[in-house]
């Protein structure tokens, strides 16, 4: 692996971005990790892609439409079944909104 | 099937049959451990069912009685549906998966969900959050990933049948260390609904057997349009077992002349190059095809270096990152226990306390590649590389009908030898990536065992929706090598199945 890091400030970054707490030595890990792995990314900087759309998808479907009739779904007890905390029909969670 | 059409007769019922699987499982599993969950009562419930539905005279279904298990990615409205993840220790699922509903149509009797590598992320196994599964050929290694579970207990005789899923070689490459059949279907060729989602423009679910006539016969049963989800293909998927056994006059096979550099095992190259030769007896040509974009060398540093992978990280990263954006402690997962200020803190903890290391990095570094300042250089780039990767086997199916190729550059590596450096680990998957990054149909069968005893694996590739030809070819190689069930020498001890 290379010697090449991701400087620590913009792993914390990435962190928060993905919503996932990271722990120093975890920050410190990855650094080293990542840096090798994008820059292995990087070699695709040699091919010439001037005049090539991008594809996202190999088959060329689209427009994939259904009948606009209600079909039956999950009762809101399924839907909640596996919820770790709730009140009712409702998942609970810490205020969203701020005082300010 | 020799077993469904045992149990149709009445020659054997299905309860002895779910019984005799189940005591393999218990035999095998503490040196296996393929399984995250064994459902016997419920099996063998089912199992009684088809005998009484066959006592009647009712139709019990063309894999009526056949024991199979399925992969712990795929939810099931029994048990828990976990991803092998501590993320979703505890997840019962809603709804059961196409692909499950399907293959239970067709008679199967589930046995229960195998192990994975968390999410689907990993060539290994290794990165279950509930342990690791041993290769049956040998304990100390890898079954490969990420449906080394399905593979192992496919190769363990601890089931008929499994299935699986195939993001990046998930199917193929497990398939290939553990000596059993494995195909990726064309893209959209088989649902995923109810496939828990990580690369979801190349995720497919697949069959894994001991043969490839058992495979066309899970294919058939699972493959179809399936309104539920937006990207199945609306064509009728043929009946792949009607024409397995049919001679293939003409039969072009290409070899491309880029994946046999240095990279690949000595080993792995001469079986492959045999199986070339099987193909050539058997009466089809044998030609050299070019894939440039999905060509393999060495760089400087003596690594080995490879636009598709790259290509196919940043895509299946990318994906990976928006789809497991969903597990945030709210809906369902896990939740962290401790006091939290506000949501994303909840968030973050939650998520940094559910996955593991491997999931973490591929979220991150795909968080990384689709932000601002990176999108155009990195995810917008590989889509573009995409177009060309495909564009190059679009060339070579022009002058051959099917692709020859290894499933993996090695047979099964040690369990713990690729685990400290993650860059090593994706490129076990060179010769696979390129398939789902243009959709393509690819079939895993073992060609031969190494001078150790470990299996090798060939792939042939097709063009989309030649699944047909795929498994023809397959079956040709199987009847003029005579490679086909291969047994590991820990079973070939048990009692015939």
């Amino acid at each position: 692996m290379s010697d090449k890091r991701i400087d620590l400030d913009t792993v914390r970054h990435i962190g928060r971005l993905s919503r996932i707490e990271l722990t120093d030595e975890e920050v410190r890990t990855f650094s080293g990790q990542l840096a090798a792995i994008i820059g292995y990314f990087g070699k695709l900087q040699e091919l010439n892609t001037d005049n090539v759309e991008p594809m996202a998808h190999a088959v060329e479907l689209s427009d994939v439409f259904g009948d606009d009739v209600p079909q039956p779904s999950l009762t809101p007890g399924q839907a909640l079944a596996n919820a770790p905390q709730r009140d009712g029909d409702f998942f609970k969670v810490p205020k969203v909104i701020g005082d300010s | 099937m020799d077993l469904n059409a045992g149990i149709a007769s009445g020659e054997l019922s299905a309860e002895e049959a779910a019984k005799a699987y189940l005591a393999v499982i218990e035999a095998t599993e503490p040196k296996v451990a393929a399984f995250n969950e064994v459902h016997a009562e419920r099996a063998l419930e089912r199992a009684r069912r088809t005998d009484s539905r066959r006592r009647s005279g009712d139709d019990i279904g063309p894999l009526g009685g056949v024991p199979v298990a399925i992969k712990a990615v795929l939810c099931t409205q029994y048990g828990k549906t976990t991803c092998s993840s501590k993320m979703l220790a505890n997840f019962r699922a809603p709804y059961t998966a196409a692909a499950v509903e399907k293959i239970e149509e067709a008679g199967a009797i589930v046995l229960g969900k195998t192990n994975m590598d968390e999410f689907a992320m990993g060539s290994s196994t290794e990165n279950s959050g509930f342990g690791v599964t041993h290769n049956p050929w040998d304990l100390d290694r890898v079954p490969g990933g990420s449906s080394g579970g399905s593979a192992a207990a496919v190769a363990a005789r601890q089931c008929v049948a499994a299935l699986g899923s195939d993001t990046g070689g998930s199917i193929r490459q497990p398939a290939a260390f553990c000596g059993v059949v494995g195909l990726k279907p064309t893209y959209g060729r088989v649902s995923r609904y109810g496939l828990v989602a990580y690369g979801s423009s190349l995720d497919q679910v697949g069959p894994m057997t001991r043969d490839v006539t058992d495979c066309a016969l899970v294919s058939r049963a699972i493959s179809g349009h399936d309104p539920r989800d937006s990207t199945s293909l609306p064509a009728e998927a043929p009946d792949y077992l009607a024409s397995i056994n049919t001679p293939m006059d003409g039969l072009r096979v290409g070899l491309p002349r880029e994946f046999y550099s240095d990279a690949l095992d000595a080993e792995v190259n001469q079986a492959i190059h045999s199986a070339a030769g099987v193909f050539r007896d058997a009466g089809a040509e044998v030609l050299e095809v070019s894939l440039p974009y999905s060509r393999i060398d060495r760089d400087a540093g003596g690594n080995l270096s490879s636009y598709a992978v790259a290509c196919y990280y940043i895509v299946a990263m990318a994906e990976a990152s928006s789809n497991l954006a969903r597990y945030d402690g709210v809906h369902y997962g896990h939740r962290t226990a401790r006091d939290v200020d506000d949501i994303i803190e909840l968030y973050s903890r939650s998520r940094a306390e559910g996955f593991g290391q491997e999931v973490k990095r591929r979220i991150m570094l795909g968080t990384y590649t689709l932000s601002a300042g990176y999108y155009d250089a990195y995810y917008n780039k590989a889509l573009k590389v995409r177009r060309l990767i495909k564009g190059d086997f679009d060339q070579a199916f022009k002058v051959c009908d099917i692709i020859l190729c290894p499933a993996a550059p090695t047979v099964a590596f040690r369990i713990g030898e690729k685990a400290g450096d993650p860059l090593t680990m994706y490129l076990a998957d060179i010769y696979t990536i390129s398939v789902n990054l243009a959709g393509l149909p690819g079939l895993s069968l073992p060609c031969g065992l190494s001078r150790a005893g470990l299996p090798i694996g060939m792939q042939l590739i097709g063009p989309a929706l030649s699944e047909e030809t795929v498994l023809r070819a397959g079956r040709m190689f199987e009847k003029a090598s005579g490679v086909a069930r291969l047994k590991p020498p820990m079973i070939q001890g048990m009692a015939a199945n």
